[in-house]
């Protein structure tokens, strides 16, 4: 590791282009030729029906998937390597079989943080997302909740840039919900850019400075939230909002696999 | 049934006066086994693991292969390796035949399929639940390859396991490169042969018995422990 990536580093390797993006697989296009920028400052989330490629655009983001077509630019990355100034949570938490500390420890040691600093790294993010007393008890036996926190916690101790999230609070009951929003707010704060997807508008109003409408693999909309939901420009955004079927019931919780598979 | 009986009754006071016979024999075969599934699992682990992890040309081929070979006779093992052993062969100058070490060798190959095929599978699972997340954190494959191996452990204990049951039982391979030379190179299974062909059926069945309680108490006890980590890591 040349600089550690652990510190905040001066100039943000945002904004992220998106230049003329399409992915495809199995046949279909799941993401057509989409091009936007995302950068530093708005808290971003991206809205959709269930099939409209949220979990597509932000695993393209994350260099997960490669485009089929087009260009991903990271503008400020001036030689750095981005995927070392990002991380990710995912829907359903992946928990390693090892102790809460061990997960976030973990995640640390793989970018290279020197293990006695590391103790303390490990100790402060299970404070700020209140783990603390779960710190020695293997991950696994967590509620899904406290999984998820844990996630929030690995993804907080390595200070990113960029926190993507993918509908992180998809499986969870209101007061887990609450509080997984309430971490999210902490590390947008503390200088993370944050990129989520959800399909919960009443979070989408909560967190979001800027969104993004996703129908189907095409961007229909982007703009700051408050204009968005005051009345967006686009029909089926705004349809969207209005709570109407525009594939399926919009709050209908499924897996990837049936995103995947519904959309075409 | 006389016979079963007076068998009995003898292969139980030789095991009760530790026999030294008797120990010599057992404590050789658990030197040739335990010394090949250590030897198995350095080899066949990360071959199984890497074969899980990484896709290149002829991987297809190599995944049937390795399953294919968990079925080698070991018979035919035997002979390879003593081909290869014998004075004749390539390796014939390092004069290995008809030692335990060539009987350690000869089990290796035995138990290296059965290891890397099961650490395969078990790796395989994991990875298709932590792919994502390992690499979004930055692991590249050899330290994805490493936390593979240390999370699925208690499950890779049973590809071990099964190593050492392969190991213990056969006797065709150990019989061909050893040559069941008493006090050299004669472990149970050979010593079990030799006794019931020349009639001797009481060391015969004192040792059959030491075998089944030895792997039984073995698998025992590796059972019990990985339960109880499991639990404490909800595996």
């Amino acid at each position: 590791m040349t600089a550690p990536s652990t510190l905040p580093v001066s100039t943000s390797i945002l904004p992220l282009e998106f230049y003329r993006v399409s992915f495809e697989a199995g046949g279909k296009r799941l993401i057509k030729d989409l091009s936007c920028i995302f950068a530093a400052g708005p808290s971003t989330i991206i809205l959709g029906p269930n099939g409209a490629g949220k979990s597509l655009l932000l695993r393209l983001c994350h260099g997960l998937l490669k485009p089929s077509a087009g260009q991903i630019i990271w503008h400020g990355a001036e030689g750095r390597d981005p995927s070392a100034h990002q991380a990710m949570v995912f829907q359903r938490p992946v928990m390693l079989r090892r102790s809460v500390a061990a997960n976030v420890d973990y995640a640390l040691a793989l970018r290279g943080v020197p293990r006695r600093q590391r103790r303390d790294m490990v100790a402060e993010s299970l404070t700020e997302t209140g783990l603390s007393r779960l710190a020695r008890h293997p991950a696994r036996v967590l509620s899904f909740g406290e999984q998820q926190r844990l996630a929030l916690a690995r993804a907080w101790a390595l200070m990113p840039q960029v926190l993507f999230l993918d509908e992180p609070t998809a499986n969870l009951d209101p007061a887990a919900t609450h509080t997984v929003e309430r971490v999210i707010t902490a590390i947008h704060a503390a200088g993370t850019q944050v990129i989520m997807t959800t399909h919960d508008l009443g979070q989408a109003r909560r967190l979001a400075d800027e969104i993004l409408f996703l129908h189907r693999g095409r961007l229909l909309e982007k703009g700051p939230a408050d204009a968005f939901f005051a009345g967006p420009r686009n029909d089926l955004a705004r349809a969207f909002l209005r709570g109407e079927l525009l594939w399926r019931r919009p709050r209908d919780d499924t897996s990837d696999q049936a995103e995947k598979t519904e959309n075409g | 049934m006389t016979d079963f009986g007076s068998a009995l009754g003898a292969a139980l006071s030789l095991v009760v006066r530790l026999d030294p016979d008797l120990a010599e024999i057992v404590l050789l075969s658990l030197q040739v086994s335990v010394g090949a599934v250590f030897l198995a699992t350095l080899i066949g682990m990360p071959l199984g693991a890497a074969v899980a992890l990484f896709r290149f040309p002829g991987r297809t081929a190599i995944v049937v292969m390795l399953n294919a070979l968990m079925g080698l006779p070991p018979v035919v093992v035997g002979l390879i390796v003593y081909l290869i052993l014998s004075r004749a062969g390539p390796l014939g100058v390092l004069g290995l035949l008809f030692t335990p070490a060539a009987m350690i060798i000869a089990q290796v190959v035995l138990v290296t399929p059965i290891i890397a095929a099961l650490t395969r599978q078990v790796v395989e699972d994991l990875w298709t639940e932590y792919e994502e997340q390992l690499r979004s954190l930055g692991a590249g494959p050899g330290r994805a390859l490493t936390a593979l191996l240390w999370d699925g452990r208690f499950t890779l204990l049973t590809a071990v396991l099964a190593g050492f049951g392969r190991a213990s039982a056969e006797v065709g391979a150990v019989m061909i490169v050893g040559g069941n030379i008493d006090h050299v190179t004669r472990v149970m299974t050979t010593a079990i042969a030799l006794e019931v062909s020349k009639g001797d059926l009481a060391l015969a069945l004192g040792l059959g018995i030491i075998l089944i309680v030895l792997s039984t108490g073995i698998n025992g006890a590796a059972f019990v422990l990985k339960e109880a980590a499991q639990r404490r890591h909800a595996g």
